[in-house]
């Protein structure tokens, strides 16, 4: 695979206020993504996966600018974006698209399908209805829809079908960088496999590059290529998929594979079963941000805040037991 | 295990009444046997009915446009479906409790945990208010709650998901129930706090002999807990059978699918094989077999008239004509 980055992230970080003080001040922080960097290359799929409130979503809605990041940059192919106004984002978020979880929240129940997925048209082109009209029926198509749809308004379609409309909308104006936010999570389970097959047929045919946001590790082993691990908004490990599976290094994604239950009765593994709950964003720990449930936890983790290493090529980890 | 019967439940249909005269029928023909000791699980996707099954089951359709309108439901020779309310008030939560979905919006928000656990446990039990706060803070000790004492005079939005569910498992058993009915109890929690409440679980089932029927859409789940499993599709039983059978020889094509659909950890596959279409609608299903729109193997038969769920082994049954006819 050429490696050409598309996307990168440096020393990103984000808190939203919490709480007021008498003059209105906030008083408190969420700090919902502490520090994250890692590059997507053209072509693949990087999955961010963690536990709800582990900075995930926010860092998909900063890397789409509708968030701006405290501090850090965010570059997009050679711009940086973090600080741009609203009207020069627009031009860029042609390349760049947004999927999301919710797929009935994310179409507007007044407009017809075949409006929703021509909308990003109407904004990034000039072309006359007719061409619209063609491409919004071949799209139709292309994600398993008919152009009999059209007509139909989002309350008509099943979820997964809804969920092919976003797909579809966001396909359009042909982006490069398509950010899925939990894209199959709503689903059931016999619908979640149709819509990843036609993820990844897209992909192939589009050269597309996702940043795939999830929990379900399963799903995540699926479709990457790399994967990044995130605990209390920070990055505790980025790897290629392979590596990461067979040889994870941080504590908290050997923890997160060995919980997920697997269907087959006949396999008994062992589990590693993580003490207590996720400390709250808002007084982040001193240390290491996953110190209070590491069974391996040492004194240095309560004191320092662990440094990002490359412990093999591609393979990185902020975790003291992999210092040089 | 033993082969004594707890539960039964017979034809059971439940119909939700839109007026007096139309209605869609959201369950029909469910018929199983649920032994003491076992761990069954009910899966099957959203709307399929399992749901709808354990609240009719629970007599937990009262205030909705449901109804049960055919069948009974057996536990330990009392009738629930014919059940009065006082007999029902004191079955449940006593005999048989409930575990539900969202921890958060099964407790009460305004009470604090203490009064409400102490509330369950007198309606069951004979006990004084400090003898069911005692109880209350051994049954928080024995779900893994470090500190029971805190916990108590906590309120509801004070705990995280996990440690709700917690205090709910914690409430379910207070007073020793024969039957528990866990309905999708760790979807709204995250993995490694869903693996700490299926721990929990195991190893409460293992030390009391307890019966749980577990209701879940996830076959990871019911592979690590269940010992016997049934599968619904659009309000029926498609497929009964002890679950090392359902994975290896999964004989109805929906469970064939299904199981095949769902991504496995290490499995290396890249590309699923998908059940094509969606679930039928309640409002409109198709003659037949029920599963026809969608199956692969589908015959004119099929679309026509609709299979019984019958014996295709000693432990296993199905509702396919494929199978049925070889």
């Amino acid at each position: 695979m050429e490696k050409n980055v598309i996307l990168s992230l440096k020393n990103v970080s984000k808190t939203f206020p919490v709480g007021k003080s008498l003059l209105g001040r906030p008083t408190k922080f969420v700090h919902a993504v502490n520090d994250v960097s890692f590059d997507v290359y053209e072509g693949e799929t990087f999955s961010i996966v963690g536990e709800s409130g582990c900075g995930k979503s926010t860092t998909g809605r900063l890397i789409n600018h509708l968030l701006i990041p405290d501090s850090g940059e965010i570059w997009f192919q050679g711009k940086e974006i973090s600080h741009i106004s609203q009207d020069e984002m627009r031009p860029i978020r042609k390349d760049m698209q947004m999927i999301f979880q919710d797929p009935a929240g994310s179409l507007n129940p007044r407009m017809r399908v075949s409006e929703l997925i021509e909308e990003p048209l109407l904004i990034h082109t000039d072309m006359s209805a007719e061409e619209r009209a063609k491409i919004v029926n071949n799209l139709l198509k292309i994600v398993g829809l008919s152009d009999k749809h059209a007509s139909r308004y989002p309350h008509e379609f099943s979820g997964g079908q809804k969920q092919r409309i976003g797909i579809a909308r966001a396909l359009t104006v042909n982006p490069h960088l398509v950010i899925a936010d939990e894209p199959i999570s709503a689903l059931d389970v016999s619908i979640q496999a149709q819509v990843l097959n036609l993820l990844h047929k897209l992909q192939e045919e589009y050269k597309l590059t996702y940043v795939f946001i999830s929990h379900d590790l399963s799903v995540v082993e699926m479709i990457s290529d790399r994967i990044a691990v995130m605990y209390l908004g920070f990055v505790v490990e980025t790897a290629p998929k392979e590596m990461l599976y067979k040889t994870p290094l941080h504590p908290y994604t050997e923890a997160l594979l060995s919980a997920v239950p697997i269907p087959d009765p006949t396999l008994h593994k062992e589990r590693i079963i993580l003490e207590g709950d996720i400390p709250s964003t808002i007084n982040l720990p001193k240390g290491c941000p996953f110190a209070a449930r590491c069974k391996k936890c040492r004194p240095e983790c309560l004191e320092q805040r662990p440094e990002r290493v490359e412990v093999e090529p591609g393979h990185f980890v902020a975790c003291h037991l992999y210092k040089k | 295990m033993s082969q004594e019967v707890l539960l039964s439940v017979k034809d059971l249909r439940t119909e939700f009444f839109s007026s007096k005269t139309s209605s869609v029928t959201a369950i029909k023909d469910v018929s199983f046997d649920m032994y003491r000791g076992e761990v069954l699980g009910l899966v099957g996707e959203s709307g399929c009915g399992k749901s709808v099954t354990s609240l009719s089951i629970m007599q937990l359709l009262k205030d909705t446009p449901g109804k049960v309108t055919n069948g009974s439901a057996t536990l330990d020779g009392v009738n629930l479906v014919e059940a009065s309310d006082t007999q029902i008030r004191d079955i449940r939560g006593g005999k048989m409790s409930m575990i539900f979905q969202e921890p958060m919006s099964a407790l009460n928000p305004s009470m604090r945990i203490d009064k409400q656990m102490i509330e369950t446990i007198r309606l069951h039990q004979d006990m004084t208010k400090e003898q069911a706060l005692a109880h209350a803070a051994d049954m928080l000790k024995k779900v893994g709650i470090p500190d029971p004492a805190r916990v108590l005079k906590n309120y509801p939005h004070q705990l995280s998901g996990g440690m709700s569910q917690r205090v709910m498992i914690a409430m379910a058993l207070s007073n020793n129930p024969e039957l528990l009915i866990a309905d999708e109890p760790t979807t709204a929690l995250d993995v490694t706090i869903q693996a700490q409440i299926l721990d929990l679980m195991k190893k409460l089932q293992k030390e009391d002999g307890s019966s749980i029927l577990l209701i879940t859409h996830d076959l990871g789940v019911v592979a690590e807990m269940c010992t016997r499993v049934i599968v619904m599709y659009a309000g029926k039983i498609v497929e009964m059978a002890p679950v090392e059978k359902l994975f290896a020889t999964p004989s109805h094509p929906y469970t064939q699918g299904l199981i095949a659909s769902v991504p496995k950890l290490g499995s290396g596959v890249k590309v699923l094989p998908s059940i094509p279409g969606s679930v039928p609608d309640l409002a409109s299903m198709p003659t037949g077999c029920r599963f026809a729109p969608r199956c692969k193997y589908a015959t004119d038969k099929c679309r026509e008239q609709e299979p019984e769920l019958l014996d295709i082994s000693e432990d296993q049954k199905c509702r396919c004509w494929r199978t049925q006819e070889g």
